[in-house]
């Protein structure tokens, strides 16, 4: 059961690594709407400092809805979702194997990245740290709620709109205690009651997500 | 008398709200074979995807050694393959990759020299380091063809196997079934081609008269 799991993430990791094209469009797609901010906002620096967490925490949610609809979408096109769904393991096993990979393939770049678009934010270090920090706990959410409306819409025409509008509400909780951990940092009061609820929200997406994304995997098959 | 391996009992099918069919049965017992016959439209493959479990009929149960499917989901993923419309090979992987990768979804293990003698069977023995992508359609079916005979299942459902094959292509599916049932496997297959199954236990089903 435990080489299932892992089967479907070193799949899909490696499907993305023979299409690196599909798979840096969403990551210059982060790096673009960051950097369009300083541009539009204008240089001065306190005010980029104030808004330069919720600038990167958007464009992240951004980026890893970019690369949602092609979760599911393209197994079902090519009829190996059919075939997953019929193998012996649990459904949810399945899903929660392609929201990791999704999360390795799309979200860890984004840690990667993320420090260095802080500098255009004139971020502090300990302020770039906690937006590292905050995306390692917040993206493998995105990934994980991002898979339940990838598999309810998926086979729908104009599936990647309506994901957007389903997906982004239940994104707020991420967004408002991720930007909100580095907040604390910049304020001084300190990010430990954001990076708690942050950790907890993950854990109940990690329990839930997987299942809730199997079963409406199910109705869109049939 | 037993009841047979595969039982199914009352199906009914809505697609949309139209009614496809209704009342249908048929058993399956080792050593068979089931030919699904209708036209265009009547449900054949609404029929496959219920009996493989990928849909939820409207009506009716099928069971596989007695156990619903729905609730034996482990056991029957093991022990049935289905080959549908699409071939369920991705095209960025080569044909060998497909295989193992189909095998290791499946909880098998399917070393390098099994998958490359299953694409040598199905003509495939020029192309196994290329990306499928390449490979033209009825190549592509052959390299699902060959997953079929790698899975080691007991009980085949397949959708138009036929499509896109050519005149060998043909005569190796119909071996390939043959081989299956006189071994004591079971097949379910649809085709609008004719078959020649000729010596073989064979059912005949037809769907939505």
């Amino acid at each position: 059961m435990l080489k299932f799991f892992f089967t479907v993430i070193r799949r899909d990791v490696l499907l993305a690594a023979r299409r690196r094209g599909d798979w840096l469009t969403a990551q210059f797609f982060f790096v673009m709407v960051v950097s369009m901010f300083p541009l539009g906002v204008g240089p001065e620096p306190t005010m980029l400092r104030t808004i330069g967490p919720g600038v990167v925490w958007v464009a992240a949610l951004l980026a890893s809805l970019l690369s949602l609809d092609r979760l599911f979408a393209d197994d079902y096109r090519d009829g190996t979702l059919e075939q997953m769904l019929l193998s012996p393991y649990p459904t949810s096993l399945l899903t929660l194997g392609k929201a990791i990979a999704h999360w390795i393939i799309n979200g860890i770049p984004l840690l990667v990245i993320a420090p260095v678009l802080g500098i255009q934010f004139n971020l502090p270090n300990e302020a770039l740290w906690m937006l590292v920090l905050s995306l390692a706990i917040g993206t493998p959410i995105l990934s994980l709620l991002g898979s339940i409306g990838a598999a309810l819409t998926l086979g729908l025409r104009g599936g990647g709109v309506l994901v957007t509008l389903l997906i982004l509400p239940l994104y707020v909780p991420a967004l408002i205690f991720g930007a909100g951990a580095v907040e604390g940092i910049l304020s001084g009061t300190g990010s430990e009651a954001q990076l708690s609820l942050l950790g907890a929200f993950l854990m109940m997406s990690l329990l839930l997500a997987p299942w809730v994304s199997a079963m409406a995997l199910r109705v869109s098959v049939e | 008398m037993t009841p047979g391996m595969l039982i199914a009992n009352d199906l009914a099918c809505e697609r949309g709200e139209r009614l496809l069919f209704k009342n249908l049965g048929f058993e399956l017992e080792n050593g068979e074979a089931l030919l699904v016959r209708g036209g265009n439209g009547r449900g054949k493959t609404s029929l496959l995807r219920i009996l493989c479990g990928l849909s939820a009929p409207a009506a009716g149960v099928v069971r596989w050694r007695g156990e619903p499917i729905n609730q034996a989901q482990e056991q029957y993923g093991r022990e049935m393959s289905y080959l549908g419309h699409a071939n369920g090979i991705k095209d960025d992987l080569t044909p060998v990759e497909n295989l193992r990768l189909a095998a290791a979804l499946g909880g098998r293990d399917l070393d390098m020299a099994t998958a490359t003698t299953a694409l040598e069977q199905v003509g495939l023995s020029r192309c196994m380091d290329i990306p499928a992508r390449v490979l033209s359609f009825g190549q592509r079916r052959r390299v699902a063809l060959a997953g079929l005979m790698t899975a080691g299942a007991l009980l085949w459902i397949l959708d138009e196997p036929l499509t896109g094959l050519d005149v060998n292509g043909v005569a190796m599916v119909e071996q390939m079934i043959r081989d299956h049932v006189v071994a004591g496997g079971m097949v379910i297959v649809t085709t609008h081609q004719p078959l020649a199954l000729d010596g073989l236990t064979q059912k005949t089903l037809s769907v939505g008269d």
